[in-house]
């Protein structure tokens, strides 16, 4: 393989942004017929180098080669003229317009007086949806699809061009099992094709299950290419990290105080159905299971921010209406978003008033909040959470990940909850602030709080409860203790153990 | 190092721009004209200006909050003629709680369709902006209002009057400000306020009621409508039903030049106070250069959008739009 | 037709079915308050209807490019009055004495040519700038306004031109010039935004700008070319408008951006960009029309008619919404 031209070859590229130099000499190839992945945490680089690849940035230093042709790239529209293609991780659809708008965008066939060539638009739609095998036709309205056959209609845009390079961003983050082994086929004709595919995901699994080398990158640097047959996970993980992350399975046996939070046969329409479960004072239940299996919704329900159909909510043994936060919060229910850009903070704030926002009506003198007193709440959480800033004055939007998590997280504990829940607790942030929360969720259960972890990472999971409910298509499936759980029963049981019919 | 003193001249220059360039304006219309800084002047400025700067303040609260309010201007006229009507019928000492009230509705209302029912507040306040001018009208049977005697009401005292030679309309109009800067800045409310048009989901995801300080924004904007209103028609004790005609979209134009975003979250009274004043001035100073009224407009174009321009300009740290 | 579902076949329909309501109630209620002898649904009177709403119809229509782009234009009355102005005021220009009638074209050429430059400022600062459309033009609403006044003081501009005049009062196939004029409009504008690039451009930048600047549609030429056509429509507005009436008042135009906003909302268009029928405005246009003219039939105030419009506009949001609302799968927020 290594005699082959590579399809694209990038040669020392240097990206500076003020402050920070987020390419450091990158140097990375794809040689056409094969998968290569390309993975690192979150603010590694790789979104800023696929940026450049995709012609959205200009890199400082540093040259792009296209089959081995030196090249400048200065628009998405010109690299995908040169046959480098990006399948974007957010879908770039226009929702109102058709699939054969969509995949032509800015680029429909034209007739006299501007006028838009219905017929070839349709023709060669309908050759390109031929190959992908797909469900939908050329004139449907793309709002109308699923998420899935959304992705098809981006991957379908790379087929119009002669594609030498596609690029994977994160494309399995909101597909099901069946709706991945499509889009699995799809990469492999592609690769039949000669094209070369570079594949950029978080999950394990599926890098080792497709991809030909693995690439690395770390703060901005180049850490170095595995090929996949001969390397493992562990290998892998302590060139992203540079060190093992420790996630090794939690054994502490829990002191289990008093039940704090019940639900009963919690149905919400379709999107989860007769959803019972205990947490008491001292755990940490972890909820598992794939986007859209249902566990945020559930923590959305309890928080007050959906109405359930049927079943009921007890906290203390009392059964409780809860019909929005204010109510919630009331209760001492407290919910660490999964969105926390659009759900947790607000950005443009201090962290000190973001942090306090939960409780300003009570931190007053006299009719005006009080300044020492909300100042006191932020030093003490700021203490604890080892939250780094370096005032209270610096606008939130400008921490990093962690730091911004841990002001949330601070936010809800200086309120004192009952009960905690956390809706994936360290997306998008650092190891170093990671194992930090973890940490912060195990010490919180052992202080008595009663804790609801919900991630999609299985090894949180298994690293921070002391029970897991696994879940699928809005049902309990299982629930397991720490002691019985394995990693295969866990998989089994988030996929609904009977596959799905393929769509 | 030499980068980073530039960085905070420009990071002065892009928080504070409006206000550097109030002073240079002030400075050049001074220049121009010795009479500009006299204090019958200034004076005479503030007080013109005083109508405009109360409606001004309340609608900074509902920017502020993320929305717009378009309807200020027919809401101020319908104050206005319901004041000089009721004046006559039960007196002036009930006539301006009951116009009050009567205001308060109205933005009650909006509030309640724009808070609560979360439809969109351009458009809401766009049909009440049409459908309060109908209100005034049809109340008014299409007539113009006035006062029957003019020389023996205590009512003129809002307009007319003054208190140890300021004239009531500043007075009103700088405690007004007082009163609502501390709101916004020290007060709980305050703070959700700054939240809610922020992130409004951050905001409801931490517990704040949203849908009620949005409408206690449309209430305070109308409780600055009503005193807007009471000014005017105790200025010139007759009106006609258009008299606030137009004004929402100079309030508008006064808010953004203070700074506030029309995205919510950002803004201060004191910008807008500031903006206000701009606008005052620089129709002062150009009809004291000789201009006529109108040239201002084409003067208040320019400044807001260089004011906007150069604000977002900062902050994506260039000066054209990367749009191709 | 290619990618509607039935659900946008029925918000389409719903404008069309309020004015049949209209129309009915009004047939109904004018037999029994109208003090004039005549049917509501007079043929005259319908002809005439549709006159009478070229001028803002004509500016709606523009608005709704802009709108299905995500933009807005809040100067578009003053554009209007601007416009008009040198229309009336260069027929009497020294220069062209000689021309005779041939003078209306050159009238005609420079008004329209006003609005396109009116608007090309617009998209200009828009493309350039970055800030936002409503910003822009509602800076700019009043420094057209103050070059209107600038142009002839408070003083209103007259000039009547016989001919253009006997033309704008003319009826071809029963329909008045006005009329024609929108229909021609109505008959372009729905070309473009449904068979040409442009037009399908226009609907992917209201629905998803990054996805459009991503697959190399030039945003910034784009909306420049839309700001110049409504400065165009908007000086048509006037040219149809003005041949006939010939005096124009310094405030003349005003509040014209809020009721072709208003109409282009009746007719379905989101706000938010991406959606929206040309079909459709000039439904929402005819029914601010029928209810102007309905409710003057029936007796009531010609002052109701802003009270009435108003209210209308907040229903139509309301069930809008009400119609969107996806029920348990929407968070409370």
């Amino acid at each position: 393989m290594s005699d082959t031209k590579p399809a694209l070859r990038l040669e020392n590229i240097v990206k500076a942004f003020p402050g920070v130099r987020a390419l450091d000499g990158v140097s990375f190839e794809v040689i056409p017929g094969e998968v290569h992945a390309l993975m690192g945490e979150n603010g590694a680089g790789k979104s800023t180098l696929m940026k450049v690849l995709g012609g959205i940035y200009q890199p400082n230093e540093g040259t792009i080669y296209i089959e081995e042709q030196e090249t400048v790239m200065h628009s998405p529209l010109q690299a995908k003229g040169k046959g480098v293609v990006f399948i974007h991780q957010e879908l770039s659809l226009a929702d109102e317009l058709s699939v054969a708008e969509n995949i032509f965008l800015g680029e429909l066939p034209r007739k006299s007086f501007g006028r838009v060539d219905w017929d070839a638009l349709y023709k060669e739609t309908d050759a390109i949806l031929g190959k992908l095998n797909v469900g939908f036709n050329a004139k449907t309205r793309v709002g109308d699809l699923s998420i899935a056959n959304q992705q098809m209609v981006e991957i379908a845009r790379a087929l119009t061009v002669d594609a030498k390079a596609v690029i994977f961003d994160e494309p399995t983050a909101s597909l099901t099992d069946a709706e991945k082994v499509v889009l699995f086929d799809v990469i492999e004709d592609l690769q039949k094709q000669g094209v070369g595919i570079i594949y950029i995901s978080h999950r394990m699994e599926e890098i080792f299950k497709i991809s030909d080398r693995i690439s690395v990158l770390r703060d901005g640097q180049y850490r170095g290419t595995l090929l996949t047959k001969d390397t493992n996970e562990d290998e892998v993980t302590k060139l992203m990290i540079g060190r093992s992350l420790d996630l090794t399975r939690n054994v502490e046996a829990p002191e289990l105080g008093e039940v704090a939070l019940e639900v009963r046969g919690l149905t919400c329409g379709n999107l989860y159905k007769d959803v019972s479960f205990k947490v008491h004072r001292g755990e940490v239940v972890g909820f598992y299971g794939l986007v859209g299996a249902g566990r945020t919704e559930i923590a959305e329900t309890i928080f007050g921010l959906r109405d359930a159909d049927a079943g009921s909510i007890f906290l203390e043994g009392q059964e409780v209406k809860i019909n929005s936060p204010v109510e919630a919060i009331r209760h001492g229910i407290s919910l660490v978003p999964e969105d926390r850009k659009g759900q947790g903070l607000v950005l443009g704030m201090n962290c000190r008033d973001n942090m306090t926002l939960l409780q300003v009506d009570d931190l007053t003198a006299g009719p005006f909040v009080s300044d020492g007193a909300e100042i006191a709440i932020y030093d003490q959480y700021r203490d604890r959470l080892d939250i780094r800033s370096p005032s209270w004055r610096q606008t939130v939007g400008n921490l990093s990940g962690g730091n911004q998590q841990k002001i949330v997280i601070g936010k809800w504990l200086s309120m004192k909850p009952n009960v905690l829940i956390v809706d994936e607790p360290t997306r998008g942030i650092d190891v170093g602030s990671k194992s930090e929360i973890h940490n912060l969720i195990r010490e919180l259960a052992k202080q008595g709080y009663a804790v609801i972890v919900i991630s999609s990472e299985m090894p949180e999971v298994l690293h921070v409860s002391d029970r897991i409910v696994a879940m699928y298509h809005g049902q309990v499936m299982r629930e397991f203790t720490a002691e019985e759980v394995t990693e295969d029963s866990l998989v089994q049981a988030i996929s609904g153990i009977v596959s799905d019919k393929v769509a | 190092m030499a980068e980073l003193t530039k960085k905070s001249i420009g990071g002065l220059l892009a928080r504070q721009g409006i206000l550097v360039a109030f002073v240079l304006f002030m400075i050049g219309f001074a220049i121009a004209n010795e009479r500009f800084l006299a204090v019958d002047n200034v004076f005479g400025v503030i007080r013109s200006s005083a109508i405009l700067g109360v409606m001004a303040l309340g609608v900074t609260f509902v920017v502020i909050g993320g929305n717009l309010d378009l309807s200020v201007g027919s809401m101020m006229s319908f104050s206005t003629i319901v004041v000089l009507d009721l004046h006559d019928k039960i007196g002036p000492t009930m006539a301006i709680p009951a116009m009050f009230a009567m205001t308060l509705c109205l933005g009650a209302f909006i509030g309640f369709l724009v808070g609560y029912l979360k439809l969109n507040s351009l458009i809401v306040t766009l049909g009440m902006l049409s459908a309060i001018h109908g209100l005034t009208l049809t109340y008014s049977g299409g007539k113009n209002m006035d006062i029957a005697d003019k020389e023996g009401t205590w009512f003129s005292v809002f307009g007319q009057g003054s208190v140890a030679g300021i004239p009531v309309p500043i007075v009103m109009f700088v405690v007004l400000a007082i009163i609502l800067s501390i709101i916004l800045t020290r007060t709980p409310f305050g703070r959700k306020v700054y939240a809610v048009g922020g992130n409004g989901t951050a905001a409801t995801f931490s517990g704040i009621p949203r849908a009620r300080v949005v409408f206690m924004t449309y209430m305070i904007s109308a409780f600055c409508v009503a005193t807007a209103g009471l000014i005017q028609a105790s200025r010139s004790l007759g009106s006609q039903n258009t008299v606030g005609q137009g004004m929402e979209l100079e309030v508008l134009a006064a808010v953004i030049l203070g700074g506030a975003s029309l995205l919510g979250g950002s803004g201060t009274v004191f910008k807008t106070v500031i903006g206000v004043l701009i606008l005052g001035f620089i129709q002062n100073g150009l009809l004291l250069v000789g201009l006529e009224f109108y040239v201002q407009y084409v003067v208040t174009w320019v400044i807001i959008i260089l004011a906007v321009w150069l604000d977002i300009a900062a902050k994506r740290g260039r000066l054209l739009s990367p749009i191709a | 037709m290619n990618s509607e579902t039935r659900a946008n076949l029925i918000k389409q329909g719903a404008i069309w079915a309020f004015i049949v309501v209209e129309l009915i109630f009004f047939s109904v209620a004018g037999e029994f308050l109208s003090l004039s002898e005549k049917a509501f649904m007079d043929f005259d009177n319908m002809l005439l209807l549709l006159k009478q709403s070229a001028p803002i119809g004509i500016i709606a229509l523009g608005m709704t490019i802009i709108m299905v782009n995500g933009n807005i234009d809040l100067s578009v009355g003053a554009t209007f009055a601007l416009s008009a102005i040198v229309l009336l005021d260069s027929m009497t220009w020294p220069i062209f004495a000689g021309l005779g009638d041939g003078v209306i074209f050159v009238g005609w050429a420079l008004a329209l040519m006003t609005g396109v430059i009116l608007g090309a400022v617009n998209g200009f600062i828009v493309w350039k700038t970055g800030v936002d459309a409503f910003i822009v033009t509602l800076g700019s609403m009043l420094g057209f306004r103050g070059l209107v006044f600038m142009y002839n003081g408070e003083q209103p501009t007259s000039h009547l031109n016989w001919t253009l005049v006997d033309f704008a009062e003319a009826q071809f196939l029963g329909l008045h010039t006005a009329t024609w004029f929108l229909a021609a409009v109505v008959v372009v504008l729905w070309f473009v935004m449904n068979k040409t690039v442009h037009g399908r451009n226009a609907y992917a930048i209201g629905n998803n700008r990054e996805a459009a600047v991503n697959a190399g549609i030039r945003v910034g030429p784009h909306f420049l070319i839309n700001f110049m056509l409504i400065g165009f429509l908007a000086a048509l507005s006037a040219v149809v408008f003005y041949s006939e009436s010939g005096s124009v008042n310094p405030n003349d135009g005003m509040l014209y951006e809020l009721w072709a906003i208003t109409a282009v909302v009746l007719g379905g268009t989101k706000l938010t960009g991406g959606y929206g029928s040309i079909i459709s405005t000039l439904g929402g246009v005819i029914a601010i029309q029928l209810l102007r003219k309905g409710l003057g039939h029936i007796g009531a105030d010609t002052e109701t008619v802003n009270l009435v419009i108003g209210l209308i506009l907040i229903a139509v949001l309301f069930l809008d919404r009400q119609l969107n609302a996806k029920g348990k799968e929407e968070l409370k927020t």
